[in-house]
């Protein structure tokens, strides 16, 4: 149930913040402002002091828990580079990534939904032809 | 006067910590890497009757917390909605608007160009590539690459993972290679 409350606040600043337009993606793509690069670079640093602060001061979760900061897959690199890729195209052809289209459900634009349902059938046509990429 | 404040759009660099602010918190209250696009993974597991690998496993106790995440980002969209003033327009740069000008775009309004995203455009050919294959390729790539915007962009990038650096560029030149190439010889 605390996962709803927190996505409620991230779908609203998405909106607000106005990085789910299509128009702000373009205008990114294009490199007329630097409106978007400011968000990233600002959003990658608030990310490098939290884990800097939650690994200094060895703080837990609510629970009580050691926070498991976790590690990527470091070893593989061709799936990073292809499925960067085709991602990538997928962004600047549709304007949107996984976590605006879900935004821009409730933002009242229904017509999302064919790419999210296109976006979900990917993610099926991968899981049936994973074996025979490479990673 | 609290709906006036709030129907301002977020200006960037405020927003840009605002959004940074999702990693401590899902660490926090939920001991979870920020990420979005997993979710597409559990929905499959979820409604695919399958045997294939990538969809066998316990779909509710691993996703759940991303389905969750993902219904709550939908209702935020929905409270910002609220707080969006009728004939909403971004502030996107003129050189911007006069490019997408020269595409045939004239309808500026609210988030998207409702000249590319309408139902009567699903089967034209821009309407097919922009959404239908646009979408594809963020599941597919999202799921090869394990991960988009915010679990590589932001996540893997704020704890130095070179896996997010490298994913994180490729999102960046191939989004390039759309806007700058075939959104243009789409649309015209």
């Amino acid at each position: 149930m605390r996962f709803i409350f927190i996505g409620i606040y991230f779908g609203f600043i998405l909106m607000k913040t106005e990085v789910v337009s299509w128009f702000r993606i373009q205008e990114m793509f294009l490199f007329n402002h630097i409106f978007m690069y400011g968000i990233f670079a600002l959003a990658i640093l608030t990310g490098v002091i939290s884990i800097f602060l939650i690994r200094k001061f060895n703080i837990k979760d609510i629970d009580g828990n050691p926070i498991e900061i976790g590690e990527k897959d470091n070893s593989k690199t061709k799936r990073y580079i292809l499925g960067g890729l085709i991602f990538g195209l997928g962004w600047g052809l549709a304007g949107t990534c996984p976590g605006p289209i879900y935004a821009l459900i409730g933002g009242g634009y229904m017509i999302i939904l064919v790419p999210l349902l296109s976006a979900f059938l990917g993610a099926a046509v991968y899981g049936m032809v994973q074996n025979k990429l490479p990673h | 006067m609290l709906y006036e404040l709030l129907a301002r759009p977020i200006p960037w660099y405020v927003a840009g910590p605002l959004l940074g602010l999702m990693v401590p918190i899902l660490f926090i209250v939920g001991n979870k890497a920020f990420g979005i696009s997993s979710s597409y993974r559990h929905v499959c597991a979820a409604v695919i009757p399958s045997k294939l690998p990538f969809f066998n496993y316990d779909w509710k106790k691993t996703g759940g917390w991303n389905l969750q995440l993902a219904l709550g980002i939908i209702i935020g969209g929905a409270v910002a909605l609220y707080f969006t003033p009728d004939n909403y327009q971004i502030a996107i740069t003129a050189s911007t608007t006069d490019a997408l000008k020269t595409y045939g775009i004239t309808n500026f309004d609210g988030f998207m160009p409702v000249e590319v995203f309408n139902w009567d455009n699903i089967l034209t050919l821009p309407g097919m590539i922009i959404m239908v294959l646009g979408g594809f390729l963020i599941g597919f790539g999202t799921r090869y690459g394990s991960g988009c915007t915010a679990g590589h962009g932001i996540t893997g990038m704020a704890n130095f993972q070179k896996a997010s650096l490298i994913a994180t560029i490729s999102f960046f030149l191939g989004g390039m290679i759309s806007a700058q190439f075939l959104i243009p010889l789409i649309l015209k």
